[in-house]
């Protein structure tokens, strides 16, 4: 039963870090930039999630969807603002960009009025009570983050597999210049996984509030979800959701069974052991070097 | 515009270009060495961070500006030797023994995240040096019999031989010779072959190999040599700071090392120096601005990352040369000065070059 129980909420925090290594994966994949500002675009979301359904009194459904809406914007613009103009530059460029643009959004989140260094609750609909099954307790929450991740990653499926745009996508992810050849509108596909990181971003923030609640630093949860993308081998989408789920698993059972501290650092010894054992992660396609 | 007519290999191995500039390092030289009896002491203060800065410029840069390989996980060699350092020191040894020793155990430290980043290339490798940094953070907090965990540890003045060195003017001199010796050291490596194959392997690891470089040594011996040059600056910093804890080493201050080469300028000595200026400075200029910016703004805690942050993007959207790539395209436009070409610094895209890694 104590089994059970750890597994469920390993698996729970395994889906939010999924959810974040999705969105490193997604525009890794289609544009080979890291963003490291994945984490602060999530705080973003919560913070206007928060906005929305707590100052603006909006009902909860029309709130997330309102902030996945906004956080698309933000992302699209954060590609055709900050991105574009790097295309052909090495990608540390980018990298540093990323970094430096999640310092921004983490010093400006704190400016706005409202938001500031205080932590706030984001309460769900669903987020009061539990569910028992036997001798298994089971917070609404959990519940509530593993189903609709798993409805989430079932949309994506279909979105990369059956419509136009989402094979367009897969095309210039798996090779730019003859995407552009196909005639596959590259820079605008690039602005379109920008903003679908940055909704899914949101989307994780909203399950992710009720837990933790909405507060400036909560972007640091994206360092966590790294080494589930880079478990999983960064540039594989069933990898990072494989990641992130190993990662939650590994942290709930080495919070229960090892002495404390070992939970902080469990996953990036987790990573480390991959990363010796398969230098590019457990899914990772097998590439060869151009020259 | 000079040009210098070589007609001995003597020439070629000249610390300084020429006469003149010989003559601006000996000004620098002079204007440093006089500083802290000219200055205010907080001035002198301040100066000390900028070499200990400029020290941990000079070791990230040998690595992720010559070698290519991007760490994010300096603030733990910056955190093993201070450690090293104020531990050593509290035993009674002398600081020609224990910096030496803080050294070497940062340049192991340096091997050891060296060893699976001759497998990992990118953000493999970044990956790889962020959790290294975690996990010494942890080890730091939890280690309480030696390092006395979260609660930080008193470190004792620094003594250079028996007598603890009176004065935050001898210590500056201290910071002061080391700084110039580690300018000299990793200026006259990469003038040296293996500074030479250090630039091959971060221009393309495939021809670096192909001409017959060890890149698993050599990428080894960056990390070793950058993460001993970021450990003799643990040892000074935890002399100036006087207190150190785990929670000072954290990830965000390998971010800020990154930022700092980078603003200073990627690929150039004088780029790390002129970062740790940068660094040191921004808190001032800051102090500066508040009283110009409207209270709603100037009281926020969130301003100077906000700031960093800023000037990190204008740097590499506009000058990604750095603030010495800047000063070098001045200098060009004025040596040349009606034909200063606007393509003369164009850099080669990406998409352009023969060889695509990814």
């Amino acid at each position: 039963m104590e089994l059970l129980q750890l597994v469920i909420s390993g698996v729970a925090m395994g889906c939010i870090y999924a959810l974040i290594a999705l969105g490193f994966v997604l525009i890794y994949k289609a544009t080979e930039v890291v963003n490291f500002a994945q984490g602060d675009l999530m705080m973003l979301g919560a913070f206007v999630a928060f906005t929305f359904a707590s100052i603006w009194q909006l009902p909860f459904a029309l709130a997330v969807v309102f902030a996945i809406l906004v956080l698309a914007a933000v992302g699209a613009l954060f590609d055709r603002l900050l991105l574009r103009p790097l295309i052909g530059q090495p990608p540390f460029s980018a990298v540093m960009v990323t970094i430096a643009a999640g310092f921004v959004a983490r010093g400006v989140a704190t400016m706005v009025p409202g938001w500031g260094t205080d932590t706030h609750a984001l309460k769900a609909p669903w987020s009061e009570g539990v569910l028992r099954l036997g001798g298994v307790v089971i917070a609404h929450d959990d519940i509530a983050i593993i189903v609709l991740t798993a409805l989430l990653c079932l949309l994506l499926y279909f979105f990369f597999r059956r419509t136009r745009i989402g094979i367009a996508m897969q095309a210039s992810s798996q090779n730019q210049l003859a995407a552009y050849y196909m005639g596959i509108p590259v820079r605008r596909v690039h602005t379109l996984i920008w903003a679908i990181a940055a909704g899914i971003a949101a989307f994780a923030a909203v399950l992710l509030a009720p837990i933790t609640f909405v507060h400036s630093n909560m972007g640091f949860i994206g360092i966590k979800a790294f080494p589930a993308a880079v478990v999983g081998g960064f540039g594989s989408i069933p990898g990072a959701i494989a990641g992130g789920l190993i990662i939650g698993l590994v942290e709930a059972f080495a919070g229960f069974y090892l002495p404390e501290g070992f939970k902080n650092v469990a996953a990036y010894v987790v990573v480390l052991l991959v990363l010796m054992i398969r230098p590019s992660g457990l899914f990772a396609e097998m590439r060869r070097k151009k020259v | 515009m000079r040009f210098i007519l070589k007609t001995r290999y003597e020439q070629d191995l000249r610390l300084f270009r020429d006469q003149t500039v010989a003559g601006w390092y000996a000004a620098l030289a002079i204007a440093l060495l006089a500083a802290p009896f000219v200055l205010p002491e907080y001035y002198t203060t301040q100066l000390v961070f900028i070499f200990i800065w400029g020290i941990v410029g000079f070791g990230l840069m040998l690595l992720a500006g010559f070698t290519g390989q991007i760490s994010l996980g300096h603030a733990a060699f910056l955190a093993i030797g201070a450690y090293a350092e104020a531990i050593l020191q509290a035993r009674g040894w002398p600081f020609f023994a224990s910096a030496p020793i803080a050294i070497a155990l940062s340049a192991c430290a340096g091997v050891v995240i060296g060893l699976p980043a001759l497998r990992l290339t990118g953000i493999y490798l970044a990956i790889a040096t962020l959790a290294f940094g975690f996990i010494v953070e942890e080890v730091l907090a939890r280690w309480e019999s030696v390092t006395a965990g979260n609660s930080g540890m008193m470190v004792a003045p620094l003594r250079l031989f028996v007598e603890p060195i009176g004065s935050q003017t001898a210590f500056y001199f201290v910071c002061l010779v080391a700084i110039a010796g580690t300018a000299l050291v990793v200026r006259n490596l990469l003038r040296s072959p293996t500074g030479r194959a250090f630039i091959a392997i971060r221009d393309s690891e495939i021809s670096a190999q192909s001409m017959g470089v060890n890149l698993a040594r050599y990428k080894t011996m960056s990390f070793a040599l950058s993460a001993g040059i970021t450990g003799l600056a643990g040892a000074l910093y935890a002399h100036q700071i006087r207190f150190i804890s785990p929670e000072q080493f954290t990830i965000f201050l390998s971010i800020e090392f990154l930022m700092m080469i980078v603003i200073g300028g990627m690929g150039s000595l004088h780029g790390a120096v002129l970062g740790a200026v940068f660094i040191v400075m921004l808190p001032e200029l800051i102090a500066v601005a508040k009283d110009w910016l409207p209270q709603v703004i100037a009281e926020q805690t969130g301003l100077k990352g906000t700031i960093f942050g800023l000037c990190v993007i204008l740097f590499v959207l506009f000058e990604p040369m750095g603030l010495y790539g800047r000063w070098v395209k001045v200098r060009t436009w004025f040596s040349l000065f009606p034909l200063y070409k606007s393509g003369l610094f164009k850099r080669q895209k990406s998409y352009q070059k023969s060889e695509r890694l990814r």
